[in-house]
């Protein structure tokens, strides 16, 4: 076997990272899939797609999103000199936003008349309803009952911007049957519907294409940083669900071999409980919704529910492109639990004045283990991907404050 | 010759169309599962789907998804379903079994070992609904050497430029999906279906089978007229969680429609090759 020339040629044309990816759906599906990625390849190649996105990310969204030097935080941990690439400044709040855009582009290309999605946290519901209602197009997000329940300030978000939220009652009515429901939409409507799946998971092309769009995370902290710091960051961290953020901020970062990456899985009450959403750490690999990756599964194949305070990271599987990276030992995959979570969610907001997400929080509770036992010229950027307006309400809860 | 191949080859001898039914292994639970099994050849099911249960059926709409989760709450696995169709074939030599259903439990199982397995308990085919020919390395051609059927899926969104690369590697039967959709969705229009069979029938000499949407006698037949087989699934399967409601047997209760179901369908006469 020869070496490995770069961490960033994948996937191939099968969509594959390795033994990871695919096209795992059903015969409805595939030509609708073949057809996504003639046209996201002709998008690629086409100057006015690309000048459209950046005028949107620009002007619509925000960006460039500013890479903030955290000096309290820093200080405070008295390690490592830590970068906050502010994704939760973006319009709508999270990173999710970057990725709508890009989708919501091609569905117009391709002619769609309708847009689905799936949301967990809510983020990536509030992203798609934005971007549906900028052009004008109807939405439908499906949301488990569970998240409901947990993002209301979100699902209320969604109904403002003229989406319908679609209650899911099956299975653990979180995430992983959001995404049941909106495949079993889609197949259905599959002659004008297009589908923006909101994290680098899914049948090739979306792991792809996901992370193109969210490149730009990456892209950015690279610029930043050397105009910053006159070079490139030593670390990376960055939460991990479906991986979307992460792979946005790593990706660009793959064949720079020195730095260190890291990315946060939700070890929700513990990983040496049956309660967590550590796919890396604690599944196996499996197919599911699409693609080959690493699943919290039993012995017979049936999906196990995932566990977290986080619903953005309520999910049994991760991205194949995550899968690779960690099968290959590129990225370094750790975890966080809930308790880890609320205690850098507190501490960001105390510091720095930042309400960070639940998610985001997850990566900052890594941040606190890992930046003390470093040099003080070590540089680290860390992706905060959203902000956590939207999880007051389960924080309260969990600390036991009535609102 | 495979015992599909055998069965259809009898069916078109009769000069008539062939009843498919699907009943998910293990709803309700493994005695009353078996017991329906032993006896749906005798109510007219000329051929057999079994669901293998799986957590996450994104294919399937609410019924066929609550009898896996029915099943799966009363101990159903890969191994009880293998046990099923091994006890069916101590009685039963001629009737087609067919495992329907996704492919990480088939994966968790060991793709080597679940069709060597399936094989020696008896089983002819498989239809495993996230499996696309462009993911044929996985399983499909596995499977032909095994000696296994491997049933493809159509639909109303594969194309005639797409219908080759389908019918490759697909033996048995073909399963046309007569509507994009979940299981137990809206009825199809006969027409409309009639019409995607002759196309395909241009392309292919396997005999075809049309499902979903059919819920009665009167809509298998109209379908019978124009296919060579009608699968039923949701509607037999809704019977079984009708029945539970009831509290009378599930068994007996989903043979009844089944025995509507093949009266009609062999109803309509055909020009017997």
């Amino acid at each position: 076997m020869t070496a490995l020339n770069s961490y960033r040629s994948g996937p191939d044309e099968r969509g594959h990272f390795g033994k990871f990816g695919g096209r795992f759906v059903a015969e409805t599906l595939m030509p609708l899939i073949l057809d996504l990625e003639k046209h996201y390849k002709a998008a690629k190649a086409d100057p006015s797609f690309k000048a459209e996105m950046d005028y949107l990310l620009k002007d619509y969204v925000g960006r460039p999103s500013p890479l903030y030097y955290a000096e309290p935080l820093t200080k405070h941990l008295g390690g490592a000199k830590i970068y906050l690439k502010r994704e939760e400044l973006n319009h709508t709040g999270a990173h999710k936003i970057n990725n709508c855009i890009g989708q919501i582009l091609l569905a117009k290309r391709m002619g769609k008349k309708r847009i689905i999605a799936e949301t967990g946290a809510g983020q990536h519901g509030v992203a798609t309803a934005t971007v549906a209602a900028r052009f004008g197009l109807p939405c439908v997000i499906y949301m488990g009952e569970v998240d409901i329940e947990r993002q209301q300030p979100n699902v209320f978000r969604m109904r403002l911007l003229g989406a319908e939220v679609r209650a899911v009652k099956s299975g653990s009515r979180t995430l992983k049957d959001a995404m049941n429901e909106a495949l079993r939409d889609w197949v259905t409507n599959v002659h004008d519907t297009f589908y923006i799946i909101g994290t680098v998971a899914g049948p090739h092309p979306y792991p792809m294409l996901v992370r193109d769009f969210q490149c730009v995370i990456g892209e950015e902290t690279r610029a930043q940083m050397i105009e910053k710091e006159g070079r490139i960051p030593d670390s990376l961290v960055a939460c991990i669900g479906g991986g979307s953020n992460a792979m946005g901020l790593f990706h660009p970062f793959l064949d720079d071999r020195d730095v260190q990456i890291y990315a946060v899985e939700a070890a929700g009450e513990g990983l040496d409980t049956t309660r967590h959403a550590a796919s890396l750490a604690k599944g196996v690999p499996g197919v599911l919704h699409g693609n080959r990756t690493f699943l919290l599964q039993d012995a017979d194949g049936q999906i196990q529910e995932a566990h977290t305070i986080s619903a953005g990271l309520d999910y049994p599987g991760i991205g194949p492109e995550h899968a690779w990276l960690h099968d290959i030992g590129r990225v370094n995959y750790v975890s966080a639990t809930d308790k880890e979570a609320l205690e850098a969610f507190q501490l960001l907001s105390r510091l720095e004045g930042i309400i960070p997400a639940l998610e985001s929080s997850h990566a900052l509770a890594h941040v606190i283990k890992l930046a003390p036992k470093l040099p003080k010229d070590h540089l680290m950027a860390v992706c905060l991907s959203g902000r956590g307006d939207k999880d007051i309400y389960t924080v309260a809860k969990a600390l036991g404050v009535q609102l | 010759m495979s015992r599909i191949d055998k069965r259809f080859a009898a069916l078109q001898a009769e000069g008539r169309a062939g009843l498919v039914t699907f009943i998910t292994a293990g709803d309700p639970d493994l005695p009353t599962c078996a017991r329906l099994l032993a006896q749906l050849p005798a109510a007219g099911a000329d051929v057999i789907e079994l669901g293998m249960p799986f957590s996450d059926p994104m294919a399937d709409g609410p019924s066929i998804q609550a009898a896996g989760l029915r099943a799966l709450a009363n101990g159903a696995s890969m191994k009880t379903t293998l046990q099923l169709v091994r006890n069916f074939r101590k009685q039963d030599n001629d009737t087609p079994i067919v495992l329907m259903g996704y492919f990480n439990p088939i994966s968790a199982y060991g793709v080597d070992a679940f069709l060597s397995d399936a094989k020696a308990a008896g089983v002819d085919g498989l239809i495993v609904v996230d499996l696309p020919p462009e993911e044929d390395d996985e399983l499909c051609i596995p499977a032909m050497k095994a000696g296994l059927n491997f049933i493809r899926l159509a639909t109303p969104t594969t194309d005639e430029a797409r219908l080759p690369a389908v019918l490759n590697n697909t033996s048995g039967f073909l399963y046309y999906v007569s509507i994009a959709g979940i299981t137990g969705a809206a009825a199809p229009d006969p027409d409309a279906v009639g019409k995607a069979v002759a196309k395909i029938k241009q392309h292919t000499k396997i005999p075809v089978a049309v499902g979903f949407g059919i819920r009665d006698g009167a809509r298998a037949a109209a379908i019978a007229r124009v296919a060579d087989a009608a699968v039923v699934g949701t509607a037999l399967v809704d019977r079984v969680a009708e029945a539970l409601q009831k509290n009378i047997d599930p068994a007996e209760h989903v043979l009844e429609l089944v025995r509507e179901l093949s009266a009609a369908v062999r109803g309509v006469v055909k020009a017997a090759a």
